[in-house]
């Protein structure tokens, strides 16, 4: 009756995964070759900022993904509190880490992109420390998911906190730059200008798409894990129940 | 007096106003009578405005410049310490249970739960603030700033607070993941509350206006995450 494949099954999306994740791949290894020849060889070094302003094509495709992966866990929220999907609080769980690795390798690149430019390793700029706050909401998340034991009780206490988050995010980001207006009237930070020539936008944007083919890759991969993982549970649950677990088949036969 | 017997809904709406009432009054009782909730934030805070000296030296002009920070970083730690109690005692003695049944919407009582809890822990800080600011070397003509930017703030971080505890209530150690998951939402509040309680550059109203809004923009939100946190949790 349906032609649409039903991607709620977790068994039909890990058939799915299976035929996506090598195409992902490859296309992510081929985006962040070229991406990152263009980056460390071709484009030009800054005149202003000399060959340090190469950083760039690592930190600012970690900070879209580092909000990206915001956006994906609030879709899961959703997808979890008012379609009760059943995979959208696997892809959020698994969302989290990720979103927390791409920030602090922003917060990272950022340190040594301002060690040579700024002479500190860190400044209370608005940018910054936005982005430091988000990543202790992500290190939150990743918290409350892991002290609540049973999953989907996990799932719907871990959305509510991250729609919270995703409501306050903004509110931070406002109040965090009127802050900083208000300590440094002169701010250090300029962006290479308003303007970025097209010799830098290419690879940065060639970057930015590697940096979205290696996410999905890797979420995709995660959502995998963390459903083997469940599956796992729910079979040595049983077991440990003692239930003839002959009727559970991890995989029902298509 | 013409009451009539069965229920309409007009009268379940009249109805409702006293179980919040004497909801309030209990938690404000259980407050009194457990001993030391009143006494032992206020404690507390003292606590941390007097190893703050230590930490940064006696020098009266420095301790006068960071003064209202300090007293807004205390109130902040205060009023988290004692948060994830709000709601774990009503989960161990059932009446979670109770208010989760209750014709009586729960986003109301965790706003008059979180209402009780910041008359015991939040006000008495504020009342004890302007001494703790002398104590910082703040000169009296500033410490009605202070006053009313804290009057103002710990609302919301009692609010924001709330959903820490709502999310947290199964936990049995949860003070200390409340405080990593509420803090980075505690930043506006914190900013803009500092600035009103003693920033020289902005002046009062903007920061002040602006907490305004930010605690009531709490009020209005926060009992709903932390009303559906509780019956997720439950389920």
């Amino acid at each position: 009756m349906e032609r649409m494949p039903n991607f709620a099954n977790p068994t039909q999306f890990l058939r799915l995964v299976r035929v996506l994740v090598p195409i992902t791949a490859a296309l992510t290894v081929a985006l962040l070759a070229v991406g990152l020849t263009l980056a460390l060889f071709v484009a030009p070094p800054d005149y202003q900022q000399g060959e340090t302003v190469r950083i760039m094509y690592l930190h600012v495709p970690s900070a879209w993904m580092a909000m990206f992966a915001y956006l994906v866990m609030s879709s899961a929220a959703i997808g979890t509190l008012v379609f009760r999907h059943p995979l959208a609080d696997v892809a959020q769980k698994a969302a989290a880490p990720l979103g927390a690795g791409f920030t602090f390798l922003c917060l990272t690149t950022g340190s040594l992109w301002g060690e040579p430019e700024w002479g500190t390793w860190w400044v209370w700029d608005a940018r910054l420390t936005s982005v430091l706050v988000l990543f202790l909401i992500y290190l939150g998340i990743i918290a409350l998911w892991q002290v609540i034991e049973d999953p989907g009780k996990a799932a719907r206490l871990v959305a509510i906190f991250t729609l919270v988050g995703a409501v306050n995010i903004p509110i931070i980001k406002f109040s965090v730059d009127w802050w900083h207006t208000l300590h440094q009237p002169a701010s250090v930070f300029r962006m290479g200008g308003p303007t970025i020539a097209a010799s830098m936008l290419w690879p940065l944007l060639i970057m930015a798409l590697g940096f979205t083919t290696l996410f999905l890759t890797l979420h995709m991969l995660a959502i995998r894990n963390e459903i083997m993982r469940r599956r796992l549970r729910r079979l040595s649950l049983l077991a440990a129940e003692g239930a003839a677990a002959i009727d559970i088949v991890p995989e029902p036969a298509e | 007096m013409s009451q009539s017997p069965q229920l309409n809904p007009q009268d379940s709406r009249k109805a409702r106003p006293a179980p919040l009432r004497a909801l309030l009054l209990r938690d404000l009782r259980i407050g009194r009578r457990i001993g030391g909730a009143v006494s032992m934030g206020v404690v507390f805070f003292l606590c941390l405005v007097t190893i703050t000296p230590f930490a940064v030296g006696p020098d009266q002009a420095l301790l006068a410049r960071i003064g209202p920070a300090i007293l807004w970083i205390a109130a902040l730690l205060a009023t988290l310490l004692g948060l994830d109690r709000l709601l774990q005692a009503d989960a161990e003695d059932g009446s979670l249970d109770l208010f989760l049944t209750s014709e009586t919407p729960l986003e109301l009582i965790v706003l008059v739960k979180s209402l009780a809890h910041w008359l015991l822990t939040g006000l008495p800080l504020v009342a004890a603030s302007p001494i703790f600011g002398l104590m910082l070397g703040l000169a009296p003509a500033e410490l009605p700033r202070v006053v009313a930017s804290l009057l103002v703030g710990t609302p919301a971080l009692t609010l924001l607070g709330a959903i820490g505890a709502a999310l947290t209530v199964s936990l049995r150690r949860g003070g200390l993941l409340l405080a990593v998951l509420i803090l980075p939402l505690a930043v506006p509040v914190l900013i803009f509350g500092v600035a009103a309680a003693g920033d020289p550059i902005v002046g009062f109203k903007t920061p002040f206006l602006i907490l305004c809004g930010l605690t009531l923009a709490a009020v209005a939100l926060t009992p709903f995450a932390a009303a559906a946190a509780l019956r997720h949790g439950a389920e």
